[in-house]
C-alpha cells in the first residue's frame, strides 16, 4: 500500500506477562503504523489472545507499557482511560454480541451511550455501519438468528460504531468457511483503505493473513516472544529461522 | 481518514440565499458526533424550511427547477466522520422527501469517501422499532403459552418416572457417579441452611405457642403443636423450598449453559438422550435427599422447640413424652412421602426449565428463575392435594 507517514499508533515497549509461574510473553516490544493492516501470528497457546488484551487493557501487564497514541493504556484510570478505550473498537473471537438487543441494537449501544444524537440519528448511523458490512437486511435480526460469518461481520460493525481509529480483530477468520472468511478478508481491507482504520488482527489463517495484513509479528511458545516481523509474504518466500519457515510453509512436526 | 486529535471546531449550519435564487446552507466545523447530534434538528428543518420556500418560490415566479435545489456549502466543514455523513444523508432524504435536490458542494474528497458506499433511499425512514402485537392477541399467547407449558412440566415428570422405572430393571444405565456427586451437592452441602433453618422454625413456632398456650395453662402442649406442625407439613414443605431455591436453580442453571453451549445437541447426535443422561441422575439425587433432609429438619426444629419448652421450666423429659404421644408413625411416613414427591418435582422442574433454555446469556438467567418459581409453585400445589388425600385417608 502507498505508505502514508508512518507514525507509530500504537507501541507496545518490553512486555512481560506471566500466568501464575508460567511466563507467555517475555520482553516484547513492538510497533504499529497508523492505517497498516497488522497481524499478530502464531500456533496455538503462544499467547497470541494474551497479547490482544494486553493491548485493549483486559489485562495488566506483569511489566512493560502499551501505548495507544500517546496514552499508555496500562496506567490509564477514570476518565483517561475512557478516552483512550473509545480510541479502539475490538471484534471478539466469538463475535460477542449481546444475544438479546437485535443487529441493529447491538450497533446502537455505543452510540447511546457516549453521544447526544437524536434516536433517529442513532439508527440511521446503525444502519450505515451494518450496510458497509453487508448486513443492512438483517438489522431487525437477533443474533441467534443469522450465522456465524454474519454475527462477525455485526461485531465489527459494533466496534466501529463510534468510529475508532483502531480495530482489534480476534481470529476474524476462526470458525469461517473460505468464502465467508474471503469475504470478511475483503471488508477489512475496503475499511482499511477507504476510511484509514487501523486494524490489529490476531490469527493464525495464513490465506487470510497473506491477503490482508501489512505487516505480521509472529510469536512462538518456546520462546514466548517476537521470533519474526515484517511483510508476511517476503517472510515466507525467505526466513533463515526454521521455526518461522515451519509456520508459513506449514511443516508438520509430527512425523 | 478518522479525525486525528485536534482541537475540534463547533459545527455550525447558516441559511443564506443563494445566487441562483435557490436557497443555500452553509456547513462548517467538526462534522463529529458532537456537532451532528448539536444540528441535526436545525439541518433537518432547515433543509424542510428551504424545500418548502422552493415550493413556494416556483409556485409565485413559476421557475420550475432551479428552485428546487437545496445548495449545501461544505467547504468549510473540518472533519467529518459517520456521525457527520449520517446528518448529510438524513438532510439529502429529507429534501428528496420534499421533493427537492440537495447539491452538496465542497466537501473534502476525504469525507466525501465516508458518504460514497450510501444510497439515501435504500434506509428505512422514521424511527426503528420492531412492532408491537396488540394486547389482547398478546395475553391469549401467554395463555396458551402457560398452558402448553404446565402440560411440558407435568410430562417431563412423568417421562422422568419411566426413566426412573427403567433405572430399577437396568440400574447400569444410570450415571450413578453424577447422582451421588449431586446427592452431596444438594444433599449433604444443604445441611449448614436446612439445620438453621428448622431450629429458627421450631424455636418461633414453640415461641408463638407458649404464648398463646399460656393463657390457657396448657405450655406442656406446645411439644404438641410443634411435632404435629414440623412433621407433618412444615418440615416437607420448608426442606422442598430450600431444595428448589438450592438445587432446583442449580440443575436449571448447569443444564441450560449446557444447552446454550450446544452440548445438550451434542447428546441427543450422540444417541443419548439427555433426560436420561443430565436429569435422571439429577432426579434421583433429589429424590433420594430431600426425605433425608426432611428428618434432619424435623429433628433440628424438635431441638428448636426443645430450647423454648426447657426456658419454661418444663423437664425435657415432658417434652419427650408429649412429643411420643402426639405423633404417629403415619404423621412420620406421610410426611416423608409428601417429601419425596416434592424431591421429584423439584429436581425434574429444574432440570426441565434447564433443558427447556433458549439461546443467550438471559435464557440461562430466565430458566433458573422459571425453575425456582415453578418449583415453589408445584410444591404448594401438591402439598393441597396431600391434605385432600390424608384427610380422605384418615390419616
Amino acid at each position: 500500500m502507498a505508505t502514508p507517514p508512518t507514525t507509530s499508533i500504537i507501541r507496545v515497549e518490553n512486555l512481560w506477562a506471566a500466568y501464575g509461574g508460567t511466563v507467555v510473553l517475555r520482553d516484547v516490544s513492538f510497533a504499529v503504523n497508523r492505517g497498516e493492516v497488522f497481524g499478530i501470528l502464531g500456533g496455538s497457546g503462544c499467547g497470541k489472545s494474551t497479547l490482544l488484551k494486553h493491548m485493549i487493557g483486559l489485562l495488566e501487564p506483569a511489566e512493560g507499557r502499551v501505548f495507544i497514541g500517546d496514552d499508555d493504556i496500562t496506567r490509564a484510570a477514570g476518565r483517561a482511560r475512557l478516552g483512550v478505550l473509545r480510541r479502539f473498537g475490538v471484534m471478539f473471537q466469538g463475535g460477542a454480541l449481546f444475544g438479546s438487543l437485535t443487529l441493529i441494537e447491538n450497533v446502537r449501544l455505543p452510540l447511546e451511550e457516549f453521544t447526544r444524537l437524536p434516536p433517529e440519528a442513532m439508527d440511521l448511523i446503525a444502519l450505515m455501519k451494518l450496510k458497509l458490512v453487508g448486513l443492512l437486511p438483517f438489522a431487525r435480526h437477533l443474533p441467534s438468528q443469522v450465522s456465524g460469518g454474519m454475527q462477525k461481520r455485526a461485531a465489527i460493525a459494533r466496534a466501529m460504531a463510534l468510529d475508532p481509529g483502531i480495530l482489534f480483530l480476534d481470529e476474524p477468520s476462526a470458525g469461517l468457511d473460505p468464502i465467508t472468511s474471503a469475504d470478511l478478508d475483503a471488508l477489512i481491507l475496503t475499511l482499511a483503505r477507504a476510511l484509514g482504520v487501523t486494524f490489529v488482527i490476531v490469527s493464525h489463517e495464513l490465506p487470510s493473513v497473506l491477503a490482508v495484513t501489512d505487516r505480521v509479528i509472529l510469536l512462538d511458545k518456546n520462546s514466548a516472544g517476537v521470533i519474526a516481523q515484517g511483510d508476511p509474504r517476503r517472510l515466507r518466500a525467505a526466513c533463515g529461522d526454521p521455526r518461522v519457515r515451519r509456520f508459513f510453509n506449514r511443516e508438520t512436526s509430527i512425523c | 481518514m478518522p479525525a486525528l486529535p485536534s482541537p475540534p471546531t463547533p459545527a455550525t449550519l447558516e441559511a443564506r440565499p443563494g445566487e441562483s435564487g435557490s436557497p443555500c446552507l452553509v456547513l462548517s466545523g467538526s462534522l463529529d458526533a458532537q456537532g451532528a447530534a448539536a444540528l441535526w434538528r436545525a439541518a433537518v428543518e432547515a433543509v424542510e424550511r428551504a424545500a418548502g420556500a422552493g415550493d413556494g418560490g416556483s409556485a409565485v415566479a413559476g421557475a420550475g427547477a432551479a428552485a428546487n435545489t437545496i445548495m449545501v456549502e461544505a467547504s468549510a466543514v473540518a472533519s467529518c466522520d459517520t456521525a457527520g455523513a449520517a446528518l448529510l444523508l438524513e438532510m439529502r432524504r429529507t429534501a428528496a422527501r420534499r421533493g427537492a435536490e440537495l447539491r452538496l458542494s465542497g466537501l473534502r474528497p476525504e469525507f466525501d469517501r465516508l458518504l460514497a458506499p450510501f444510497d439515501p433511499g435504500e434506509f428505512p425512514s422514521g424511527r426503528f422499532r420492531p412492532p408491537s402485537p396488540p394486547v389482547v392477541e398478546e395475553v391469549g399467547r401467554m395463555v396458551v403459552a402457560l398452558a402448553a407449558d404446565l402440560r411440558a412440566q407435568v410430562a417431563f415428570v412423568g417421562e422422568m418416572v419411566v426413566e426412573a422405572a427403567g433405572a430399577v430393571v437396568a440400574p447400569r444405565r444410570v450415571r450413578w457417579k453424577d447422582a451421588l456427586l449431586t446427592m452431596e451437592r444438594a444433599g449433604v452441602n444443604a445441611l449448614p441452611i436446612v439445620a438453621l433453618l428448622g431450629f429458627l422454625v421450631g424455636l418461633i413456632l414453640a415461641f408463638q405457642a407458649a404464648v398463646a398456650l399460656r393463657q390457657f395453662a396448657a405450655e406442656t402442649f406446645v411439644a404438641n403443636l410443634v411435632a404435629i406442625g414440623l412433621l407433618r407439613e412444615l418440615g416437607p414443605l420448608m426442606t422442598a423450598v430450600v431444595l428448589a431455591g438450592r438445587s432446583g436453580s442449580a440443575f436449571a442453571a448447569e443444564i441450560g449453559t449446557m444447552q446454550v453451549n450446544e452440548e445438550v445437541a451434542a447428546l441427543s447426535t450422540m444417541g443419548l438422550s439427555p433426560a436420561r443422561f443430565l436429569a435422571l441422575p439429577r432426579v434421583i439425587a433429589g429424590v433420594v435427599v430431600t426425605p433425608m433432609l426432611t428428618l434432619f429438619m424435623n429433628v433440628v426444629g424438635l431441638l428448636g422447640a426443645a430450647a423454648v419448652v426447657v426456658s419454661l421450666n418444663i423437664p425435657p423429659t415432658t417434652f419427650l413424652s408429649h412429643v411420643r404421644s402426639a405423633v404417629t408413625t403415619g404423621d412420620l411416613l406421610g410426611g416423608l412421602a409428601m417429601s419425596v414427591v416434592f424431591g421429584l418435582l423439584v429436581s425434574a422442574v429444574g432440570c426441565y426449565r434447564g433443558l427447556q433454555t433458549g439461546a443467550g446469556a438471559a435464557a440461562v438467567g430466565l430458566s433458573t428463575t422459571a425453575a425456582v418459581v415453578s418449583g415453589i409453585v408445584l410444591i404448594v400445589a401438591a402439598d393441597g392435594v396431600f391434605a385432600v388425600i390424608f384427610y380422605a385417608l384418615g390419616i
